[in-house]
């Protein structure tokens, strides 16, 4: 009898304690968007979705990325020519980074150290010491460079140049250039699958996505998109997120106002979801059941339930909605 | 009379409703291929045309076959409620209706339980339309679904109620013809249920006052707003307004001593 309470209790308390968790599990999360025409960084709330602070930056912000801790934001004030260190406690520009000249988009290394930055405008990429606040190293690549993807494994960066039209496989062990890859025309976003098998490029003219082996260095496919209705010139890929489990690709098609949910095993596209205009960048909630996009044109963010992959809210941020980070 | 007799009137018009409903299996299928023509192709046509901006009760960007749902609902529950009244024309020439009327029932009591017989019947046809949209992409939440019924209902109730009143004017099927026209179309095409209002106030403030003044439009926004779990209470009261002074002008022109006995003096 003693024992059976005794299980009574330990139940009532598991039950109570996953309920007090709970809560606590799926923890409230932030999101920060950057405006590329306020000039600012919005802080939105990632449960509610209202906003809970704007954060004036330097001029024309748009590449944004978390640091290593999740404590502070970097962000490429493209026309400031630098990159700005935004404490996201005190939401204020602790100090700035050398970047070289526009920064646009920019990636972490995975040890959270080294920073690789594209210089829109002197062709380059420049890798940044976040903790020494200096530049370690620049590396020639193709004209115009704009998307950074780093392998989660750590060896492989890929720079893609909208003018080139490359993607540049840079081995970070040497900082050289080992590979290069043709791809469609303007290749904006560059991002590795979770294993860093394969890495996605976007090609914003091209209206394609190609899908490249990490290892040979070939394409092993170029997934084009068709919506009924819309002209193939309003495809624009841009802005693409794998999921951490590497199931699903969400591809954000900018003026089609649409974003694609491919099947990474299928590499087809299952789905496509309507957002606002001119959608760019993408990012996961911490739990991913979430996906916030930016929706450059119609000045707004809209969010998707993974779960059901429907739209299922759209609220109004800052003026040129760019870039796009979430922190738990 | 006990209450309970009053329930079995009811039943029974419900029953008789229901069946007449099912026998007539092209009243059936017209009733739901017309909202489909509206979804299937011209919403098709139009898919990018609106969908511009984000309006309540939507939270996010839909494509125009999302918007004109609701309408479509509305309009299924007009074309019915119109129908309803014209059988009541129908049976009034054919002397079924006579049968009715010398019931011990009070007049009032047996309008309204053809208003609900009809209401019900009409809401039947409403949800075999979501469940086809459904199908189609448009996918409100669940319980969207379960709220939108006594909107449905009272919406239902009111264009029964205006279709009743108008069957109560006229003496002979060739003239319902023409008021069906006369009602149908301009409620349906000054309402909400094909474009936004906003819309409307761009090209002519006047057509847009007229169109927000419409009762249909309260209508349809009260079953947009219902099937997306919100409340829209303008439109509630719009409709529930409507309904009273409709089903008043109803009873009173089907009362015995004025708008039926005209009838059979002039009509015969």
């Amino acid at each position: 009898m003693k024992q059976k309470q005794h299980k009574t209790w330990s139940a009532a308390t598991a039950v109570l304690g996953v309920w007090l968790l709970t809560p606590a599990a799926a923890d409230a999360y932030t999101v920060y968007v950057s405006s590329e025409k306020d000039n600012t960084i919005t802080v939105v709330d990632g449960e509610t979705l209202d906003i809970k602070a704007t954060v004036k930056v330097g001029p024309r912000p748009r590449g944004i990325a978390l640091s290593k801790d999740q404590k502070s934001l970097y962000v490429c004030t493209s026309d400031a020519d630098h990159i700005e260190v935004l404490d996201l406690a005190t939401l204020k520009v602790t100090h700035t980074l050398p970047s070289g000249p526009d920064p646009e988009l920019l990636a972490l290394g995975p040890d959270g150290r080294l920073l690789y930055v594209a210089n829109e405008d002197d062709n380059m990429v420049t890798v940044v010491d976040v903790e020494g606040r200096s530049k370690v190293a620049e590396i020639q690549v193709g004209v115009e460079p704009e998307g950074m993807g780093v392998s989660p494994d750590g060896k492989w960066l890929v720079n893609t140049s909208e003018t080139t039209n490359m993607a540049h496989f840079i081995d970070l062990a040497t900082r050289e250039v080992a590979a290069n890859v043709l791809v469609d025309q303007r290749p904006r976003v560059a991002q590795f699958t979770p294993d860093s098998k394969q890495v996605w490029v976007s090609s914003e003219i091209g209206g394609n996505v190609s899908v490249i082996d990490a290892a040979t260095k070939e394409k092993i496919k170029v997934i084009s998109f068709e919506i009924p209705g819309l002209r193939r010139e309003s495809i624009q890929p841009v802005g693409i997120r794998i999921s951490d489990d590497g199931k699903r690709a969400f591809v954000a098609l900018g003026p089609a106002a649409r974003v694609a949910v491919i099947d990474t095993a299928t590499l087809e596209v299952e789905k496509y979801l309507l957002v606002g205009q001119r959608v760019w960048n993408l990012e996961f909630s911490p739990d991913q059941q979430r996906l916030f996009t930016t929706n450059g044109v119609s000045n707004d963010m809209s969010v998707i339930d993974l779960e059901r992959l429907k739209v299922r809210k759209t609220v109004p941020v800052g003026r040129l909605p760019w870039g796009v980070v979430v922190a738990p | 009379m006990s209450a309970r007799q009053y329930l079995r009137c009811l039943a029974g018009i419900l029953a008789r409703e229901g069946l007449r409903f099912l026998h007539q299996r092209e009243r059936f299928f017209g009733a739901l291929v017309r909202p489909l023509v509206w979804l299937f192709i011209f919403a098709a046509g139009f898919r990018s045309v609106l969908g511009v901006s984000i309006i309540p009760p939507y939270e996010t960007y839909i494509l125009y076959e999302e918007y004109i749902v609701p309408g479509l609902a509305a309009m299924i529950l007009l074309f019915s409620g119109m129908q309803s009244s014209l059988s009541m024309v129908y049976d009034r020439e054919l002397g079924s209706m006579r049968l009715l009327m010398v019931s011990p029932f009070p007049r009032w009591y047996l309008l309204v339980c053809k208003l609900i017989a009809g209401a019900a019947v009409a809401a039947v046809q409403v949800y075999l339309f979501l469940v086809i949209a459904w199908y189609w992409g448009v996918q409100p939440p669940l319980i969207g679904y379960l709220l939108v019924l006594p909107a449905l209902l009272l919406a239902a109730l009111m264009l029964g109620a205006l279709g009743l009143f108008l069957s109560s004017v006229i003496r002979q099927l060739e003239n319902f013809a023409g008021v069906m026209n006369f009602v149908i179309f301009p409620m349906f095409f000054a309402s909400s249920a094909l474009y936004p209002l906003w819309r409307m106030r761009d090209s002519s403030s006047v057509l847009y006052e007229i169109c927000r003044f419409n009762p249909f439009t309260w209508a349809v926004e009260l079953i947009r707003f219902a099937l997306y779990a919100q409340m829209n209470w303008p439109a509630f009261l719009g409709v529930t307004g409507a309904l009273a002074l409709f089903l008043t002008a109803a009873i009173y022109g089907y009362d015995p001593g004025r708008g039926q006995m005209r009838f059979k003096q002039g009509g015969g």
